[in-house]
């Protein structure tokens, strides 16, 4: 599903933030991404995202070279990806309803299509009944469902998720983790970046580890 | 069974695409009328970009109906290629009427008026105001006057003017003038004014189009979460421009319209004026204003102009929003 082929990434002024990092994850593999703030998971996860691109190798999604993709195509690849941020990256002037529609939106849907998507969305996250709520009424936990229930609406092959348990206690960040194996077992791969080792321990998925821009094998 | 399924599935898809036919139909309603809305939000910001806007416009447009009044105005006098022959003062009025009865037997001519002294006074007390000051002079000391009109099929200038050269050496004659030179400098200047009712509507088109311009410039700033947002999610190009387009369109028609009132009060507070002029001039002159299609070609040009404005502002400022 998705393949790192001998992957480095330059900026422009500074060393490589990546360097020959391959790997596979096959369809509906969970992983982990962890490593020390600065080690490149971010960058990693935007190279897969088209946010950047990689300056040598090649990334494979699907079996659709990255690089070769033109500016025209990315929005349709995009479709095809679950996002989560840290951040959340909610629309704060919106609803709850309005916010997880968007991807549905973009995609030019129909309406009855995306109301009955949204409500099973949110229900999945356990938010059914916030829809008319604006993001900053809801707890921290719930934004960061809101987030998820956004990434997850499209029914993307592949979902990336940027430190979603970073703001959140254990309790909600091992609830969320929940959520994401739940998702990985109706066949959705799953890659999640997070520097939280005891959480990922107990876990016990496939754990990539990042050390200054390089996968330490093990 | 197999022929009912089939013909729920086809259903299914007829349905489907009425959605999303419908959906598309409400994308676009919703980018119309939610940008309409945010301009409405933001009332004063829109007013003064739209009022400044307006002014740009209604000056254009203002011209142009100047310009098309003093047209209609010059318009009316185009036809008269009169030739005045002024008498020498010692010319008496019988040997005035017998040089008029001489050139109304020429070929080319098709009206002769004789103006005497006397009535080119009373003419001339009446609508000159100087009524009172003349009374005081003792002697008239105006000429006869022969209006001669020469036949249609004359109508170049250069047949019109050896014409004049001919009446001119009558002995009678003092001097010969041509009305239609006045007429041709006059036309010849309204050119020069069109030219520079032209340029300077060319600027202030293009003023209307850095104005809308720098406006999505700021929208788009405003909303660049929602840009970023909109982008990762997948949405297209034409999705993420739309509602700025629409923001273009409005900017562009609205200020149309207030162009459009502003120059109509304008025509209003110069129509008074205007008809005690025309009234001294002794012609009926009815002021026109903007009809049905110019005020359709005035909002689709200023509503074009704001598309473009956004349109231009979009294809470079869009590009810069990281990712693509």
């Amino acid at each position: 599903m998705l393949k790192f082929d001998h992957v480095s990434k330059r900026y422009p002024e500074g060393s490589d933030v990546l360097l020959n990092v391959s790997f596979h994850l096959k369809r509906g593999e969970m992983a982990f991404l962890t490593g020390h703030s600065g080690a490149g998971k971010s960058t990693l996860l935007k190279l897969i995202a088209m946010m950047e691109f990689c300056s040598r190798g090649c990334i494979l999604l699907g079996g659709q070279n990255l690089n070769k993709v033109t500016e025209r195509e990315i929005p349709y690849i995009r479709r095809k990806l679950g996002l989560i941020f840290q951040d959340n990256k909610l629309l704060y002037d919106r609803t709850v309803f309005d916010n997880v529609a968007l991807p549905l939106i973009v995609s030019g849907y129909g309406y009855k299509e995306i109301g009955r998507r949204v409500r099973a969305s949110l229900d999945k996250v356990g938010l059914l009944g916030k829809e008319k709520k604006y993001p900053l009424t809801l707890s921290g936990g719930e934004q960061q469902r809101v987030g998820i229930a956004r990434a997850v609406i499209n029914k993307p092959e592949i979902i990336l998720a940027d430190e979603p348990t970073g703001n959140l206690d254990p309790e909600l960040s091992a609830e969320v983790m929940h959520l994401f194996e739940q998702f990985q077992n109706v066949g959705v791969t799953v890659l999640i970046a997070s520097h939280d080792a005891n959480l990922l321990k107990r876990m016990g998925h496939r754990i990539l580890t990042l050390d200054h821009g390089q996968l330490k094998v093990g | 069974m197999m022929k009912r399924k089939a013909r729920q599935s086809k259903n299914k898809a007829r349905n489907a695409f009425s959605d999303k036919s419908q959906t598309y139909l409400h994308i676009h309603a919703h980018a119309l009328f939610s940008s309409l809305g945010r301009i409405v939000k933001n009332t004063f910001t829109s007013v003064m970009t739209m009022l400044v806007m307006a002014i740009a416009i209604s000056l254009a447009s203002g011209f142009y109906l100047l310009i098309d009044n003093m047209q209609q105005l010059t318009g009316d006098i185009e036809s008269t290629n009169k030739i005045s022959l002024f008498l020498k003062p010692n010319v008496s009025d019988k040997s005035g009427r017998t040089l008029a009865e001489k050139i109304r037997q020429n070929k080319a001519v098709d009206k002769v008026v004789l103006i005497t002294k006397k009535q080119a006074l009373k003419e001339f007390k009446e609508y000159s105001g100087f009524g009172e000051a003349l009374n005081v002079l003792e002697v008239n000391p105006l000429p006869t006057v022969i209006q001669v009109l020469p036949k249609n099929t004359l109508d170049d200038l250069q047949a019109i003017e050896s014409l004049m050269m001919e009446f001119k050496h009558f002995n009678q004659v003092d001097f010969a003038q041509l009305d239609m030179q006045w007429v041709r400098r006059l036309q010849t200047m309204m050119q020069i004014m069109q030219r520079g009712v032209l340029i300077l509507t060319l600027l202030l088109g293009f003023a209307v189009l850095l104005i809308t311009g720098n406006t999505i410039r700021l929208e788009l700033q405003n909303r660049r979460d929602e840009v970023l947002v909109a982008k990762l999610v997948g949405a297209t190009y034409s999705f993420i421009q739309r509602p700025f387009l629409y923001t273009g369109f409005w900017l562009g028609f609205l200020s149309g319209i207030i162009a459009w009132l502003l120059v109509s009060i304008i025509m209003l507070l110069l129509q008074s004026p205007i008809e005690e002029l025309s009234l001294l001039n002794g012609r009926a002159f009815e002021l026109s204003y903007f009809g049905f299609f110019d005020i359709i070609s005035l909002l689709s040009i200023t509503s074009f102009l704001g598309v473009l404005g956004a349109w231009i502002v979009l294809y470079y400022q869009l590009q810069e929003i990281k990712p693509k």
